[in-house]
């Protein structure tokens, strides 16, 4: 029994390798896996995710491997050969500094590009829609006919953001009381919504559809629901939408000042 | 033994150091008062590490069921919780969404002030530091009872918090304005939120005068010898983890009063103008949301390597003496140590590359959390070269070390695709980041933190634990957190949002709930297999087999100690030859030359031929 116990818990800790690598191997097929991308820079995302995930996935493999090996060729009840009285090697030392600094500062240049795409190259061009966080709903507010915010003429809605595919979107995300987060799991695009400030989102959708909008950022206690969802359509059918509904808004208005 | 022979030279050698020491038998009228300064208001470093240990030990149970509830709505939301339902009915014995708010909330707190923090730094850092550099007790015995008892008014403020109206702090344990500064954002931003703040601050008091005391200690206390790179990595990590927090606290201690300002006196740091919350009157405000984020992480940053760095110190230890043999790179090791507190400082923002922030200053923080990676994995490295060519025995505290290793990989190669900006805003606030964070303090800190308990046992309680039930009690804690955790990865990948009551009505979501349910079971299967260390641990401390001094034929001085160690700690004074780290010397007859063991001509020979 004694002589098997560097055996069994090698392989115990030899089972943390195979059943991680299994785990991902395996979810995909069960859809439990990066939701369908249907943004212009979200290829760009995942491209990063799956290089990070190569990247850590051969590191994670080889060292927990390697205590695998160890544990078990060096098991005191099976060992004959002399313990190895060494206090480190200068060489292995540089060398396993070396090669990581590398390899990190490799990754943290590689991903700079996206980064200013999705946050600081900033399309110029005036807000396609005013998202604003309001416990527990999205409120949203499109320009309306004369393409300005903040004039008479703005359309109001809540959570049911429609927005046209394949051209520039601009979002000026406000929140009225506490934080929020705009999380679009299908666009790749996560932005705190912050009270007293006006922040900047900007995606290019390529597919027709309709996703959901979460809030990611605790927000109080009915934050699990403050859901909403997106709607991607062509040029003609969005503007469509934005026609009925003004309709809509301007009849229900009218009849409010009338009574 | 030749150390048994080295002590007893050693005894007769400082006799009236043993002198000062003896009690004096009281008289009966104050016994009241003996037994007071003895066991209640003590100012010796042993029995107060040993009070902070049994005190973070029973709000780790708190914590720990916090935790399965918390769970419990995850998996099966709205459903009768069983038990303890009736306890919290709200609605018929089902969990009411503010509830399962301040839930997770409370058992982050729990957990992170009231468990990592005072049992690394408290309980080990307190038994610990003096005995490992050959002191007889802290330098400053008052303050060190005092950092105790400031502990105190935090438990009854947090404790207490649970039963004010409203419950307890629900805006998270990040507390971020304006959910936690305007009262009518939620029923927990009343009395909790204050209570919580006032609980805080005491936490920070308590660290305060233990760092404090931990720093001088090690400066100005060691035994003769014991030179700087003579201190075993315990007492380095411990050491750096003291300045850390004499460095952060002070910003945490003033956000906090700021907030409690805000919440009190209308200050409006954190508050912007015309803030309306839940329809009440607009807040005439000035203040900037990001301001607190700003202050809390520069301090919880750092914190998060005051919840590590300890239990790296303390492994590092374990694993030398099990694996038999000298640790791989111990200057190297040193130096990450510092390299990872220095670099500490400069990565809070990381916590905040969705919130706002300019994202210019995003890409800044990114590089220096990427390098902050590389001490990190020069440690494991080291870990992994240390018991390269070793003599491994498998007792459970070496069960726990090796598992802190293997755990601390995954939750160290997690942490790159947070610090990937790109990558982190699809995965920031999901369950990839609860995963990463649990395998860092959970799977790492908790398991150093038990590989030390049962390590030092022996050395707290004059008695060692069952090792059978020990490795019981590894296996199991060892493959239900993995079951409970590793999920968590492929959660996060979804997008699975964190501190959601329900996200079973997204679509993206609706598909998870199985998934999540095969992880409480695990969870509640890890809570479970606790209660055979507490039974271990208890039956141990009264019926376990006597240890001697040193019963791991261990190198560091408190093993030359008596078991448990008197007030005053030792019974000659020990005076230090060698590094703590010299096992199987070739030409010595035993496998290990413990730090007091006089010169021996055959090492030193070997310790130049090694280098």
């Amino acid at each position: 029994m004694k002589r098997l116990a560097g055996l069994f818990w090698g392989l115990l800790f030899l089972a943390v390798p195979i059943l991680g690598v299994v785990t991902f191997a395996v979810a995909p097929a069960y859809d439990i896996w990066l939701p369908k991308d249907v943004s212009e820079h979200g290829a760009a995302v995942d491209g990063l995710f799956y290089f990070i995930l190569w990247l850590t996935g051969v590191v994670f493999v080889v060292t927990e491997v390697a205590l695998f090996w160890f544990i078990w060729k060096y098991d005191a009840n099976n060992k004959k050969a002399e313990v190895k009285y060494r206090h480190g090697s200068h060489v292995l030392e540089v060398v396993w500094t070396i090669v990581p600094a590398g390899v990190l500062l490799f990754l943290a240049i590689y991903q700079m590009n996206t980064w200013a795409d999705v946050k600081m190259r900033r399309p110029n061009m005036a807000p396609t829609v005013e998202v604003i966080g309001r416990q527990f709903e999205w409120r949203l507010r499109y320009p309306g006919r004369d393409g300005v915010l903040g004039t008479p003429d703005d359309l109001h809605l809540v959570n049911d953001l429609h927005l046209p595919i394949d051209e520039d979107i601009l979002i000026q995300l406000k929140s009225m009381d506490v934080l929020h987060s705009f999380f679009l799991p299908n666009v790749r695009i996560k932005q705190d919504a912050v009270p007293g400030m006006k922040i900047p989102v900007w995606f290019k959708a390529r597919e027709e559809g309709v996703f959901d909008i979460v809030c990611a950022e605790l927000c109080g206690w009915g934050h699990y629901k403050m859901k909403g969802r997106v709607t991607f359509e062509s040029r003609e059918s969005f503007e469509q939408w934005l026609e009925v509904k003004y309709q809509e808004q301007e009849a229900t208005q009218a009849s409010s000042t009338e009574t | 033994m030749s150390t048994v022979e080295t002590k007893v030279t050693s005894v007769q050698d400082a006799p009236e150091k043993q002198e000062t020491h003896v009690h004096v038998q009281p008289s009966s009228a104050r016994k009241l008062s003996t037994f007071l300064s003895t066991y209640v208001f003590s100012k010796d470093h042993k029995v107060i590490g040993l009070q902070f240990l049994f005190s973070t030990l029973l709000w780790f149970l708190i914590g720990g069921l916090l935790a399965l509830a918390v769970r419990w709505q995850v998996a099966w939301p709205w459903s009768d919780v069983p038990v303890v339902g009736k306890l919290f009915a709200q609605q018929g014995g089902q969990m009411a969404p503010e509830f399962y708010t301040m839930l997770f909330t409370m058992h982050a707190t729990v957990m992170i002030f009231l468990v990592i923090i005072p049992i690394l730094a408290g309980a080990f850092g307190n038994f610990l530091i003096p005995l490992m550099i050959g002191a007889d007790d802290m330098a400053f015995p008052t303050l060190n009872m005092l950092s105790y008892w400031f502990m105190w008014p935090a438990f009854i403020a947090f404790g207490a918090s649970f039963f004010v109206e409203g419950g307890a702090a629900s805006s998270g344990w990040t507390s971020y304005p304006t959910l936690a500064t305007n009262v009518n954002s939620s029923p927990g931003a009343g009395w909790g939120q204050t209570l919580w703040l006032i609980g805080l601050t005491f936490v920070g008091v308590s660290s305060m005068l233990g760092s404090v005391n931990y720093m001088t200690t090690i400066i100005l206390m060691r035994a003769p010898g014991m030179t700087m790179f003579r201190l075993p990595m315990t007492i380095w990590a411990m050491f750096i983890t003291a300045v850390l927090q004499a460095f952060a606290l002070p910003v945490l201690t003033a956000a906090g009063f700021m907030q409690l300002a805000d919440r009190s006196l209308g200050t409006g740091f954190f508050t912007p103008e015309g803030n309306i919350v839940n329809n009440a009157i607009a807040t005439a405000g000035g203040g900037q949301p990001l301001l607190w984020q700003h202050l809390f992480w520069f301090y919880s940053h750092p914190a998060v390597y005051i919840m590590i760095l300890p239990a790296m110190g303390m492994v590092s230890d374990i694993l030398t003496c099990f694996a038999r043999k000298p640790l791989f790179g111990y200057r190297p090791m040193v130096y990450s140590v510092a390299g990872i507190a220095g670099l500490g400082f400069i990565v809070w923002g990381h916590h905040m590359f969705m919130s706002g922030m300019n994202p210019a200053l995003g890409v800044t923080f990114m590089v220096s959390t990427m390098m902050i990676a590389l001490p990190s994995a020069v440690k494991t490295f080291n870990w992994l070269g240390t018991i390269w060519g070793g003599r491994i025995q498998f007792t459970t505290s070496m069960l726990f070390a090796l598992s802190f290793v293997s755990m601390f990989i995954i939750g160290g190669l997690s942490g790159i695709f947070m610090a990937a900006t790109p990558v982190d805003i699809f995965i920031h606030d999901t369950y990839f980041i609860v995963a990463h964070f649990h395998y860092v303090l959970f799977a790492g800190t908790a398991m150093g933190v038990w590989a030390a308990i049962y390590f030092w046992f022996p050395k707290m309680f004059g008695r060692t634990m069952n090792e059978f039930w020990g490795k019981v009690h590894f296996f199991l804690t060892f493959i239900f957190l993995n079951g409970t955790f590793f999920t968590m990865h492929i959660l996060g990948a979804v997008g699975f949002p964190r501190r959601l009551a329900d996200a079973y009505h997204y679509e993206t979501f609706h598909h998870l709930q199985p998934l999540n349910a095969f992880m409480t079971y695990c969870a509640i299967g890890m809570v479970a297999s606790q209660i055979i260390f507490a039974v271990n641990f208890f039956w141990s401390m009264f019926y376990g087999p006597v240890a001697g001094r040193n019963p791991w034929n261990s190198n560091t001085l408190e093993w030359t100690a008596p078991s448990p160690p008197g007030h005053g700690n030792f019974d000659f004074q020990p005076i230090v030859h060698r590094g703590p780290y010299e096992y199987s010397v070739p030409g010595v007859e035993t496998d290990h030359l413990m730090q007091t063991d006089p010169p021996n001509a055959a090492a030193t020979a070997a310790a130049a031929a090694a280098h």
